[in-house]
């Protein structure tokens, strides 16, 4: 059977979310949910893989609650994941403008904006929870933007109409994130929680099928370690890094939850990528990642290409009537202020038609000109000063001067392991929280929604849901390193890390990641065609098949080795890559982020096909290029009203 | 470009260091200082030798994970971090030396990759606020005044690289602690613990090994967020305040 010939194996039909009105669904579930005996908490261990903003908050509240918890990350530090890097906000309802945001405009709003791709129950609680965090994160001491009388301000955002985005000026992420690590602290401090930085999971340990504990390296040692829980929670990231330039964290990486794939987790909804508009363009081959630049800038930056084809004049010599400011020409309405999913597809368009800007014609100008001239430069400077400084550092061109040049990057993944409501993968005892699961953002995350998701994940849903799972499995045997299963383990991670030392082969890991990279950006990237993804499906075995002859990676195991690290990760990529080209091929349709260039509509829109598509794909791992089985989540909207989304 | 660079290269924390010289070629000046590196670890890895291990994650500048001295600088010689560094601040031909913070309380794991926990550990002295999940009051219940958030936030910048130690003559953390206790300190739900708050962190950075301070000031130039060095008296006030409202 080829990997194209997958099977369809049963569908998944209980979510576990609570049936009712969507609005009591959180209350009732919680009522359910059976409670630990706040004495018995300590009895218990909970593996937390992870301190970005979910796994953070995560561990300290389980701590906070009695738990006992063991914290992994491969940072030197719980301060540094990469949710410290968003910019913009954090969306929450409290309609402290009194513009008519509510619970439920925000549950509609993120519904819509996913493309009717997102399970509702999940969508609503995050919505109602939201509120809860920015109280949490005030309290925490996170230093938000203020107006002079003292109360928290609050801006707009792409995709909506109300100003429900708390900020703290550019490093929104960096604020609600160090709030999370110093909770954290104060439990390691307290011995409730077990840190361990410098350590990466490479493996999960599932006994009996339930999660049992993980197989982790001491990044300075190379030792081999293995840890046992209760429960196990992983809060790792997205895999945007898959594609090898992104705009993610050089070291974030998808090998904690492909290695729990691999373990029976499903995969869900892998093909679903969100390409982000406004980053700086790459320089050369030497480019080793993409930075972006908030989105923000959309709402007075002017974005254009020349009309003319090749056209290499400096932006500065070409006249007003032979510019296209193609936004503002295709959709009127929204102009500059369109989706992110169709900016970064309309950029592309021009760039293909040859228009592009820049070395190698992959930019646009993002031009501010105009603002200069309405508000003045001090105004613009206020708005938007650290950003342009930030440009100006990188490029060495003042965009005051010069329009910026932009193009679309990956930036996020709404795909991920797949969760019920109680956010557990379907390997009992284990679960996924942030970007590492698939839960809230459909085919299309809206901006400022990533904060509020890993927050509302670590600091409510998941200490809530936990309970009843520990609750319902009290007593377990224990398991320890002489355990068959564990000892298997802990050889297939030692055998696969000796591989790839004993290769010695003539190419780095980093070539093979830019291989597999390029590959996946060209035909898995900003548009797809059942061609090209069958063509990177044919691809992507053979990649992997010339790594494990040509890999090269100097040292031993046993010390500090960063290519080591680096080549472990990108064994992972390799098959990850392959699944989300798969999904991408089986859905024939367009939604949010995912572009098949056979289904659009006759202006060239993403056209869904809710009849044949409406529902999300968790993926079963049957082996290492096998087939893998689909297993069909059906989602029923009973709230929100499938529409074709509309922003012209 | 061509440059030279002359790197300190350890193998590990026991092992005696030593300088290493390497030439690189095809430099661009666009390249960030990292993606220098990147450059030439691929040459050593296909040569079979032993890339040169260095910290470094987002490349954003935000996560505080890079941490060179270069020709004798703390993220080398423009305002910023590593990786924020680009080769444009360099000429053709030039000699480059690149060794890691250097710094009794951040021992070298090996070649410019230092342990830095002394500084979670001056965090989970008292760096926090004690606000468990679940028991804050509503957001608007306590105006905080612009003045005072915005002096929280400047301090809250901290990114923890560790240049303000690797610069300081005498490997004081001072600018660090304080940038902490001042964000911290200057808000009202931080005031039920203001005094603790203080004595615990200074404790726990004299405990670490960290030197005394002498107010030279290289922290402050050197940092890459520009935490002021007026953080360190301000620090300095609160815990003479809080070291008398202790002992009465």
């Amino acid at each position: 059977m080829t990997y194209t010939d997958y099977p369809t194996g049963e569908p998944v039909l209980d979510t576990k979310a609570p049936s009712g009105p969507v609005n009591e669904r959180w209350d009732k579930r919680r009522f359910e949910a059976k409670l630990v005996n706040p004495a018995n908490r300590r009895k218990h261990t909970v593996i937390v893989v992870g301190t970005g903003l979910a796994g953070g908050s995560a561990g300290a509240t389980l701590a906070e609650q009695g738990y006992h918890v063991v914290q992994f990350c491969y940072q030197d530090s719980a301060r540094r994941a990469h949710s410290i890097a968003a910019q913009g906000g954090i969306n929450a309802a409290k309609n402290y403008r009194n513009d008519g945001d509510s619970v439920h405009r925000l549950f509609y709003d993120t519904v819509k904006g996913g493309d009717f791709r997102a399970r509702e129950s999940n969508v609503h609680r995050l919505a109602q929870i939201s509120v809860e965090i920015i109280d949490q994160c005030v309290a925490q001491g996170v230093p938000f933007a203020r107006e002079y009388g003292g109360l928290l301000d609050t801006r707009s955002f792409g995709g909506v109409q109300v100003s429900r985005t708390f900020y703290a000026r550019g490093q929104t992420g960096q604020q609600l994130l160090l709030g999370a690590y110093q909770a954290l602290s104060r439990q390691i401090a307290a011995g409730n929680v077990e840190m361990h930085p410098r350590t990466e999971m490479l493996d999960l340990i599932v006994v009996d099928g339930r999660a049992r504990g993980i197989v982790a390296r001491d990044l300075i040692t190379g030792k081999i370690d293995t840890y046992f829980a209760d429960a196990v929670v992983l809060a790792s990231g997205g895999y945007g890094n898959v594609f090898y330039l992104s705009t993610n964290a050089m070291n974030s990486n998808a090998t904690a939850i492909w290695r729990a794939h691999r373990r029976g987790a499903y995969f869900a909804n892998p093909c679903f990528t969100q390409i982000h508009p406004t980053c700086i363009p790459r320089t050369g081959d030497h480019q080793s990642k993409l930075t972006l630049m908030s989105e923000s800038l959309r709402n007075d930056g002017r974005i254009w290409v020349p009309k003319a084809k090749g056209d290499t004049r400096p932006p500065d010599r070409i006249p007003e009537d032979e510019r296209d400011y193609y936004l503002e020409r295709i959709y009127p309405s929204f102009g500059n202020l369109v989706p992110r999913d169709i900016a970064s597809r309309a950029a592309k368009n021009v760039c293909d038609e040859g228009r592009g800007v820049g070395p190698g014609g992959q930019g646009v100008y993002l031009d501010f000109a105009d603002a200069i001239e309405r508000m003045g430069r001090g105004a613009v400077q206020a708005k938007y000063g650290n950003l342009f400084d930030m440009y100006q550092r990188i490029t060495d061109e003042d965009p005051y001067e010069v329009p910026m040049r932009i193009y679309p990057a990956v930036h996020y993944t709404m795909g991920g392991l797949w969760v019920d409501y109680d956010l557990q993968t379907t390997v009992p005892g284990l679960f996924a929280i942030g970007e590492a699961n698939f839960s809230d953002h459909g085919a299309n995350r809206l901006g400022a929604s990533a904060l509020m998701q890993g927050l509302a994940d670590g600091y409510f849903v998941l200490p809530a849901t936990i309970n009843d799972y520990l609750a319902r499995n009290p007593h377990q045997d224990e398991v320890n390193d002489e355990h068959p299963v564990v000892q298997e383990v802990v050889a297939e991670t030692q055998d696969r890390l000796n591989l790839l030392l004993s290769v010695d082969g003539d190419r780095t890991p980093d070539s093979f990641h830019r291989e597999v990279g390029e590959l996946m950006w060209e035909f898995c990237g900003m548009a797809r065609t059942d061609a090209g993804l069958r063509k990177a499906l044919e691809r992507i075995p053979q990649i992997r098949a010339e790594f494990w002859r040509r890999i090269k990676v100097p040292g031993t195991g046993e010390e500090f080795n960063q290519s080591l690290e680096k080549a472990n990760r990108v064994v992972d990529y390799l098959e990850l890559a392959e699944l989300m080209c798969l999904d991408a091929l089986h859905r024939s349709e367009s939604c949010g982020g995912h572009f098949r260039e056979e289904s659009q509509t006759p202006d060239g829109e993403a056209a869904r096909k809710d009849e044949e598509f409406s529902y999300a794909a968790a993926w079963e791992f049957t082996g290492t290029g096998e087939a893998p089985t689909l297993h069909r989540e059906d989602l029923v909207f009973e709230y929100v009203h499938p529409t074709q989304r509309s922003y012209a | 470009m061509r440059l030279t660079l002359r790197v300190w290269r350890q193998k590990n924390a026991d092992a005696d260091g030593t300088m290493s010289t390497y030439e690189v070629d095809g430099i661009s000046p666009d390249m960030s200082f990292l993606e220098m590196l990147d450059t030439l670890n691929e040459e050593l890895i296909v040569k079979g030798e032993d890339p040169v291990a260095f910290d470094h994650d987002c490349r954003e500048g935000i996560c505080g994970a890079c941490s060179l001295v270069i020709n004798g600088d703390a993220h080398g010689p423009e305002r910023t971090t590593t990786c924020q560094l680009h080769m444009r601040s360099f000429k053709d031909g030039d000699t480059i030396v690149v060794e890691p913070w250097r710094a009794a309380a951040f021992p070298v794991i090996k070649d410019l990759v230092v342990d830095r926990s002394a500084f979670d550990r001056i965090i989970q002295a008292g760096g926090y606020i004690t606000a468990p999940t679940g028991s804050a009051p509503e957001a608007h219940a306590t105006a905080v005044p612009k003045p005072d958030a915005d002096l929280a936030f400047e301090h809250a910048e901290c990114i923890g690289c560790g240049a303000c130690v690797a610069a300081c003559p005498n490997g004081a953390a001072m600018l660090f602690t304080s940038a902490k206790v001042n964000h911290l300190n200057v808000l009202p739900q931080g005031a039920p613990e203001r005094e603790t708050r203080v004595l615990d962190m200074v404790a726990q950075m004299d405990d670490e090994g960290f030197g005394g301070c002498t107010l030279a000031g290289e922290c402050a130039t050197a940092c890459p967020k520009g935490i002021p060095l007026v953080s360190i008296t301000s620090m300095n006030k609160e815990w003479l305040r809080a070291a008398r409202r202790v002992e009465r």
